[in-house]
């Protein structure tokens, strides 16, 4: 059984970024994964979210859900991420003084995605635009 | 300890009752919210002084049992609501984070 969700994840809305990371929690829980496998999904999913609205004016998440497996791929059409090594560092940031008076922009998203996830694939071209893979496995 | 039970204890007022009956199994401060998705356990009580409407965004997906607003720190109206919608309890007080932290670590 497979089950696949699109979302849209508007851009610069940081009240809106969010709603597809909360829609996907409800339909994992009533899909009866464990709650450590939820928390760590929605988690990774909404840094994604947040990510594409700061720094990329949107994207798309489609979610594929399988029973052992849950597999996001987040594509935006955004400025793309030169250094990626830098940019999992813990703390290193790009985001404007706006963002980070919202509490965002610890430098945290990605390191955050890397830690709540059993695998993670960036891929990233400057100018262009970036695609996160991450998968989370229900044990 | 439950949620109503800590807001009685430590005097905080009820901005938003929620599903005050969850217990609370630990403590986290901070208000950059990615550091506290990475860091707050389950269960935790979250200090902070982030009242806006990403802060009950995070404590639901981090499934925090209770945020606690220091300093007298405002919850905006549109948080309010969603705090509401999704049963998060958010707690005010005037102390400040470092003195709720310890208090909060003498109770539970």
């Amino acid at each position: 059984m497979t089950m696949k969700f699109h979302f849209e994840v508007p851009g610069d809305d940081f009240t809106r970024a969010g709603e597809a990371s909360g829609e996907l929690k409800l339909k994992l829980k009533r899909l009866g994964f464990s709650a450590d496998v939820v928390r760590r999904m929605t988690i990774a999913m909404y840094e994604g979210e947040i990510n594409m609205a700061i720094h990329a004016g949107g994207g798309v998440a489609d979610v594929e859900i399988l029973p052992d497996r849950i597999t996001a791929v987040l594509t935006d059409n955004g400025p793309g991420i030169p250094d990626i090594e830098q940019a999992m560092k813990e703390g290193w940031s790009t985001a404007p003084d706006n963002i980070r008076s919202l509490g965002f922009g610890a430098g945290m998203g990605l390191p955050n995605i890397k830690k709540y996830t059993d695998m993670l694939d960036i891929k990233s071209v400057v100018g262009k635009g970036t695609t996160l893979t991450m998968t989370v496995l229900a044990k | 300890m439950t949620v109503s039970e800590i807001a009685h204890s430590l005097g905080l007022e009820i901005l938003v009752k929620g599903k005050d009956d969850r217990k609370v199994t630990g403590g986290y401060s901070g208000d950059l919210l990615s550091w506290v998705m990475g860091r707050a356990r389950e269960g935790d009580a979250w200090i902070t002084i982030m009242g806006n409407i990403n802060a009950i965004a995070v404590a639901v997906l981090a499934d925090i049992s209770c945020i606690i607003l220091a300093e007298g720190s405002p919850l905006d109206q549109d948080a309010k609501e969603r705090a509401e919608s999704e049963r998060i309890p958010v707690l005010g007080s005037q102390k400040t984070a470092y003195n709720l932290s310890i208090e909060l670590e003498r109770i539970i």
